[in-house]
């Protein structure tokens, strides 16, 4: 028997983050990103404030919209077929999607869900738990503990610790961390390092810039831009140089400044690619020479991304032992469902989240937030 | 890449070739499973839905044809809707009169829109056109240093102002009138779909410089979404084709099935690469054949067809089913199994290849090959017709005369020996449980499925049907495709470097594979599959 099922509706899972602060689809973010201007942003003011996951979710999708049709109705194959879809929709992927499903089928059967609501709310619940919790989902199915939404009970059998979402800063005196941003060409890796480094240095961390991607045209400049902006250092190498040499010198000249964090950014490649997987690989390995420690290895995922998603994460990690997801661009209308297949195959935990073309539009991840908008 | 779509609907067609009758659950389960190969290849829930309605309704209209097995049917109708979906006709491109043709290119955010431009300019360059790149990226930091880059790389003149990407693209427009370039190819900043105000900002762009081709640009990686991207845009700026980018990597592309069957506009360019130069024309007409593996099946067998000495092919076929096999008759099959080419290219062209294969197929060595010749090159007509008068002094001289040793002539002798014997057997009628060339029956998983394709005589027939060639006149090269559907060197692929001659010898348990059909009369699976 599962513990207490997970509040009847999304927006009361989770953050606590007051409804009002919803608003119609698609406005707020035009306004934040006049289109032009985000180019000469340097002079901007950064004190746009941080926007929660579910305020930039619920702007763009009506969350729930998608299962409301499910509630207070029966199950019937017509329910199940729906919730099927949906999941399938969101990217999630047909194996994921299957086990998902065949958990719920088994409870239905045995009574324990019953009716359209309980079933929406009790496939939210699979979600989020599989979502927040660290073992393999479907190893302990059925006993599945409820933690995190002060629901778990303290004679659970089986208790699964919480993932952590927390970048891993090891705060020792001559060791520079090196967090390192991997992925396929276009997610938006470097985005993501600028929008990082912003982060890390209103956090008051001493925060230089690698500029290992040497192989796509102008994309130092782009880093360079947004270490400006930012106000953090930047090393660049020669177009089509050796990153690896980048990665180095950085570390070094971190260490010789003072600097105890690099952002490390690298080319896109495609997993497939063997050599450049190769190349990856070394520029961990240069990174995890003293001083350097590697502490974060990311892997950039476009929401977009379909079932190739599980192959890139899987493939990466074995490369280079990818220690988090960061998910961009969920702020279209993609929702991102592969990082809930990544999670159950690979225990690979969503850190961050793109919710925008802003420079404080990467948030920490929020299963429950996320749940909502997968399912909308 | 879309190797992942057709291995899986291959894996499904061969189970079905196995069947003698199609029943309604045989049928469902085999939709189920087409339904669920389309959508691990990101091929949108809508459109795989409707796909496999269609699939069902050509299977239940379908009379039925005396040279297909109801399997082939199934994958006949896959076929014929794939084709229907992708559609046939490929975007014919034109140029404007007075010049320059304009090219306004869309996109989501990191699909590669950039990329993607400067390649389109080496294209159209390469075509003995002259265009002009126009940077109205104007969001991306350093997106128009990235054009410009490219654009030094391609030898096109990138232009770009830092003002509005409207006034931008209008200025480009002027510029390459003003240099009389004859294409003009605008780059305009990623968007997320949903974004009202940047779906504005490139509406009048395009309504500002009113291309003649807008072309989206899509990432082959992208899910579901690709269907809500595709439509918003085609609903703000009337697409005419599309850009399917990153094909190079393992994702299957099933984007192009649904951006195809969602918007109706088919692809037009594909980028295969990340160098300048991996991008072409994409053929629309072709995907279909690629995404079922089929298509290649029905080059091959036209090329059988073109390079096989029928007289040849029906005398051998003849002597086999008299039960007798010499060397001549093995060296024969060689010659024509040479005719169609290298091994590995034949290799490639066939179903049921898993990637694994396909790979082993480049390293396949044709000198092997050549060494099994070398050595019945180097008996005498009469060793070759009666092999059992070679004795050790022979021995030695064969294996001299081919550049072999006396172990590589042995082996050689003995696998012919007992092919001899199967052959004989299967003259008999006598079933042939347990061979090693038994994979060549239909049904079989992977390289089975690849011999049961070739090695069937009425698979063959039905492939010939579905190319539209269903005139049954093909027994004897069916006999022959029988024989060389094992090739040698898979064999020594699959079990890591046989020796030649072992590998040689797989050949005719291939080919009485074929003859114990033609004994049979109809295929039926063998039990222990």
């Amino acid at each position: 028997m599962r513990p207490a099922p997970p509040s009847p509706a999304p927006q009361e899972i989770g953050t606590g983050a007051a409804p009002e602060v919803e608003a119609p689809a698609g406005e707020a973010l035009v306004a934040e990103v006049p289109v032009a201007e985000a180019f000469v942003e340097v002079e901007r003011p950064v004190e746009v404030a941080a926007a929660t996951f579910r305020e930039r979710l619920g702007r763009t999708r009506g969350v729930f919209a998608g299962l409301r049709s499910l509630r207070g109705k029966g199950v019937d194959p017509a329910t199940w077929d729906e919730l099927e879809e949906s999941l399938l929709r969101a990217d999630v992927g047909v194996a994921t999607t299957d086990a998902l499903l065949a958990d719920l089928r088994r409870r239905v059967w045995q009574k324990e869900v019953t009716g359209g609501d309980q079933l929406v709310e009790a496939l939210e619940g699979d979600l989020v738990d599989l979502l927040s919790l660290d073992r393999r989902w479907g190893a302990a199915a059925g006993a599945a503990p409820v933690l995190g939404r002060g629901s778990a009970s303290a004679d659970e059998v089986e208790v699964a610790a919480p993932i952590s979402r927390d970048l891993r800063f090891d705060d020792e005196e001559g060791v520079v961390n090196v967090w390192l941003f991997v992925g396929v060409n276009g997610v938006g890796k470097t985005t993501t390092v600028g929008k990082v480094a912003r982060q890390q240095v209103a956090m008051g961390r001493s925060v230089l810039l690698a500029a290992g991607d040497t192989f796509r045209a102008a994309a130092g400049e782009q880093l360079a831009m947004w270490a400006e902006r930012v106000g953090a250092g930047v090393v660049r190498g020669a177009e089509g140089g050796d990153p690896s040499a980048v990665v180095f010198d950085a570390v070094q000249r971190a260490a010789a400044r003072g600097n105890a964090l690099v952002l490390a950014d690298t080319a896109g490649r495609l997993h497939t690619k063997v050599n450049l997987v190769e190349e990856l690989k070394k520029i961990r390995r240069v990174a995890e020479r003293p001083p350097g420690r590697v502490t974060e290895v990311l892997l950039v995922l476009d929401a977009t991304t379909g079932q190739n998603g599980l192959v890139q994460a899987r493939q990466f990690t074995e490369a280079v032992e990818v220690t988090g997801v960061v998910l961009t661009k969920l702020d279209g209308t993609a929702k991102g469902g592969i990082v809930v297949a990544i999670q159950k195959e690979l225990g690979l935990p969503v850190k961050l989240v793109g919710l925008g073309e802003g420079p404080d539009d990467l948030v920490r991840f929020d299963p429950a937030d996320f749940v909502g908008a997968l399912l909308g | 890449m879309f190797d992942a779509l057709s291995d899986r609907l291959e894996r499904i067609a061969g189970r079905l070739r196995s069947r003698g009758r199609l029943s309604d659950a045989d049928l469902d389960e085999a939709l189920r499973e087409i339904r669920v190969a389309l959508l691990e290849a990101d091929v949108e829930v809508g459109v795989a839905r409707s796909f496999v309605q269609g699939v069902r309704e050509r299977c239940a209209g379908e009379v039925l044809s005396k040279s297909l097995t109801p399997g082939q049917q199934v994958v006949k109708a896959v076929h014929e809707e794939l084709v229907a979906v992708l559609g046939g006709e490929t975007l014919k491109l034109t140029y404007a009169s007075p010049p320059p043709t304009v090219v306004l290119l869309a996109g989501l955010q990191g699909s590669g829109k950039t990329t993607a431009a400067a390649k389109l300019a080496r294209w159209w360059k390469q075509q003995g056109r002259h265009p002009l790149l126009v940077g109205a990226d104007l969001q991306r930091p350093a997106a128009v240093e990235q054009l410009r880059v490219l654009g030094r790389q391609v030898g096109v003149t990138v232009f770009s102002e830092s003002t509005d990407p409207v006034s931008v693209a209008r200025a480009g427009l002027e510029e390459a009138r003003r240099l009389g370039r004859d294409i003009c190819i605008i780059d305009t900043a990623g968007r997320l779909a949903i974004d009202a105000e940047l779906m504005d900002e490139v509406r009048r762009v395009s309504d500002a410089v009113k291309p003649h081709y807008t072309l989206l640009v899509i990432d082959a990686m992208i899910g579901q979404d690709a269907v809500a991207t595709a439509r918003a845009f085609h609903d703000t700026l009337e697409l005419d084709g599309i850009i399917l980018t990153k094909l190079d990597g393992d994702a299957r592309g099933g984007a192009a099935l649904s951006v195809k069957g969602v918007v109706g506009r088919p692809i037009v360019f594909a980028s295969t690469g990340e160098k300048l130069g991996d991008f072409d024309l994409f053929h629309p007409d072709r995907m279909a054949d690629r995404i079922l593996g089929m298509g290649d099946v029905l080059s091959l067998i036209e090329q059988a067809e073109r390079a096989m000495d029928k007289a040849s092919v029906a005398r051998s076929a003849s002597r086999l089913m008299e039960g007798r096999f010499t060397l001549d008759d093995f060296l024969d099959q060689l010659q024509q199994v040479k005719k169609l080419g290298s091994l590995g290219g034949v290799m490639k062209l066939l179903p049921g290849m898993t990637k694994e294969l396909r790979t082993a197929a480049d390293q396949i060595d044709d000198r092997e090959l050549a060494r099994v010749e070398a050595i019945m090159r180097s008996m005498t007509p009469g060793e070759r017709t009666d092999p059992s008068v070679i004795d050790g002094s022979r021995r030695v001289r064969i294996a001299r005369g081919s550049g072999t040793s006396t172990q590589d002539v042995n082996q050689l002798l003995k696998q012919h020996r007992e092919m001899q014997k199967l052959v004989k057997a299967m003259a008999n009628g006598n079933g042939m449980p347990g061979m090693p060339g038994l994979g060549g029956l239909p049904g079989g998983k992977g390289l089975g499925g690849l011999g049961g394709l070739l090695g069937g005589r009425k698979q063959l027939a039905a492939l010939r049907a579905l190319g539209g060639d269903a005139e049954n006149d093909g027994d004897g090269l069916a006999g022959l495709l029988g024989g060389t559907g094992r090739l040698p060197s898979l064999d020594a692929v699959a079990t890591g470097g046989r020796s030649p001659s072992q590998s040689a010898a797989r050949v005719q348990h291939g080919a009485k594979g074929k003859n114990k059909k033609k004994k049979g009369g109809r295929v039926t699976p063998p039990k222990d599959r």
